[in-house]
């Protein structure tokens, strides 16, 4: 862990160290390299400390807001509307066997 | 660089064809392209077959809309149909959308005539497009500085004289910061009044589309093209669009009482002196037109960076889950299972900043930090709109500075995140709260850089954001000035 000297009025935590990095990488489904690591655990402890600021305002009794403008119950008709050109969804993954999404071995090998 | 109705006219009274419109824009863009790299593509071939399209019209004596012929730049996060469409980076290099994007479909329907997509921040993350995997955009009135971001290249390319207007994405600041920093006008709609089908998602409670121009009353033109009910869109709202830009009057005397609030929470710490004392000039000119100007107080305006930086990325961890190498874009070639193809491909694909956010998001939707990170921060969103409804109960229009800073240097940020993102200090509350803002120019500083003031309205407020902007672009000689794009 680089160690860090703080100049705010928090006192100095680790909020994240490498090792959740390298967890954190894992669930995101992004392989970091060494050098990511180390940069990302520096900065994302500079962003989270940041973030500690919000600790101080007092929220408890406060509804969480999940979207700015409130449009609730939007339904429609459920119709199937099909994709004219099925042919250029396919032409443009990365590899494909006839109709289908072709990807790597999936069971075993890991 | 005219203005839309300019050359509307000039096409009207066949003056000129909007052929001559389009090519006339393309060589422009030809000639400054090598100094101002706004453009990722440039689409000659569709101007020019849309410019005749609109020629044929003219000729067989049908009416034509203001928008037909006009010439307009899109951002690359907007899919265009058999257009690639690559969002800044390498992970969609070779995406070609096989659907057209609402906004651009409306705007094609209105004849306008796109001739390319402009450069971005990857994924619209970033506040100097700096983040772009293709190339760094320059500010027209400073090449060796930032045009902003995440839309620098449509603003770059709007305030260079490519293009008269261009379309934007603002999730957190993305159209109004770099509208500042370029000089020109750029508004960030009410949450849900343009529909977001076809953009490329960000951050899905925050994303909106909307215009850039020259003058308030293209901005406005274009606005009243892409605005309206999309059932495409689950957030659209259902409401009437007015001809916002017919609505524009030269000065505010018809308008009767015009309450403007200055927040005074965008005054203090981290703000440029030359940005605050234009902004305090253009109060004053406000006060000349007739406004009543009272200073207003969010309290909870500066803790908007923190709570947009938690929800923003928890939001893109989610909505960039889908590059994984499978349907689309880029895979990497040296993975034998499954897991290392989405490991490798995304490592590969994705940029730092990217990265980054990825990580931040990831982080906080994890169990045990989902109620000290992002349910937080979405109870912050909550105070930060409840001090926008206790703002707007006793002003009309909310003012502060677009951002705190003007244009700076490339390179000076890019080393340290934090920096970068306090720069959209002032325009990420907006974007909570899901209100309309605009920037338009208010000055510049002693190096000759834009300064642009931030006009905050209530829910849907867009005419009277616009006519207030209007008046004031009236009254000031601002916008006309333009960038020598010397060196």
């Amino acid at each position: 862990m680089p160690v860090k000297l703080y100049l705010s009025t928090y006192a100095y935590q680790t909020m994240i160290d490498q090792e959740q990095v390298r967890k954190v990488a894992h669930l995101a489904r992004l392989e970091l390299t060494p050098a990511e690591e180390v940069q990302f655990t520096t900065q994302l402890n500079d962003i989270l400390d940041y973030f500690q600021q919000l600790s101080e305002l007092e929220t408890d009794t406060v509804e969480p807001t999940t979207r700015a403008i409130d449009v609730s119950n939007v339904t429609r008709r459920d119709q199937r509307e099909p994709f004219d050109d099925r042919e250029e969804l396919l032409e443009a993954a990365p590899d494909r066997e006839g109709e289908f999404f072709k990807v790597p071995q999936i069971m075993g090998g890991e | 660089m005219s203005s839309i109705r300019e050359l509307h006219r000039q096409l009207v009274q066949k003056e000129r064809s909007a052929v001559e419109i389009a090519q006339a824009t393309l060589e422009q863009i030809q000639t400054l392209e090598p100094k101002v790299h706004s453009f990722l593509h440039i689409t000659a071939d569709r101007a020019l077959e849309q410019a005749q399209q609109v020629d044929a019209k003219i000729a067989a004596g049908e009416e034509i809309g203001l928008l037909a012929g006009i010439p307009i730049a899109i951002k690359d996060n907007l899919c265009t149909k058999g257009i690639p469409t690559t969002c800044g980076s390498k992970i969609l290099q070779n995406f070609v959308p096989p659907y057209e994007s609402t906004v651009t479909q409306r705007l094609i329907n209105a004849g306008a005539v796109m001739v390319g997509k402009t450069n971005m921040d990857e994924f619209a993350m970033g506040s100097s497009t700096e983040s772009s995997a293709y190339q760094l955009t320059g500010n027209p009135w400073d090449l060796t500085r930032v045009p902003g971001g995440s839309s620098g290249g449509s603003a770059a390319a709007v305030a260079a004289g490519e293009v008269p207007i261009a379309l934007g994405s603002d999730t957190g600041g993305s159209i109004r910061q770099p509208a500042a920093f370029c000089g020109v006008v750029g508004m960030k709609p009410t949450y849900g009044l343009v529909s977001r089908y076809g953009l490329v998602a960000f951050a899905s409670s925050l994303d909106q589309i909307g215009p850039f121009g020259r003058s308030v009353e293209d901005t406005a033109i274009v606005l009243g093209a892409i605005a309206g009910h999309d059932p495409r869109d689950s957030t659209s709202l259902n409401v009437e669009i007015p001809d916002y830009a017919s609505a524009l009057k030269p000065d505010l005397k018809s308008r009767g009482r015009l309450r403007v609030g200055v927040i005074q929470e965008a005054f203090g710490q981290g703000l440029d002196p030359t940005v605050e004392a234009a902004v305090n000039r253009a109060l004053e000119e406000l006060k000349g037109l007739g406004a009543e100007v009272q200073m207003v107080s969010c309290p909870q305006f500066r803790q908007g960076v923190s709570a947009y930086y938690i929800i923003a990325p928890s939001e893109a961890s989610a909505n960039l889950a889908r590059y994984d190498g499978v349907k689309y874009g880029y895979r990497s070639d040296d993975a034998p299972s499954l897991l290392s193809m989405y490991t490798k491909t995304r490592a590969q694909g994705f940029g730092a900043e990217v990265k980054r956010r990825i990580m931040i998001g990831t982080y906080a939707l994890s169990a045990g930090y989902y109620d000290a990170y992002y349910l937080k921060a979405q109870r912050v969103r909550t105070l930060i709109k409840q001090d926008f409804e206790t703002a707007f109960a006793q002003v009309d229009v909310l003012i502060c500075p677009t951002s705190p800073i003007t244009a700076f240097k490339a390179g000076e940020k890019t080393d340290d995140p934090l920096s970068m993102y306090l720069t959209d200090l002032m325009t990420i509350p907006v974007n909570l709260a899901g209100l309309p803002a605009l920037s338009l120019p208010c000055g510049f500083d002693d190096r000759g850089l834009p300064i642009g003031i931030q006009l905050i309205g209530n829910v849907l407020q867009e005419g009277l954001l616009l006519e207030v902007a209007h008046a004031y672009e009236q009254a000031t000689p601002w916008h006309q000035r333009s960038p020598s794009l010397k060196g």
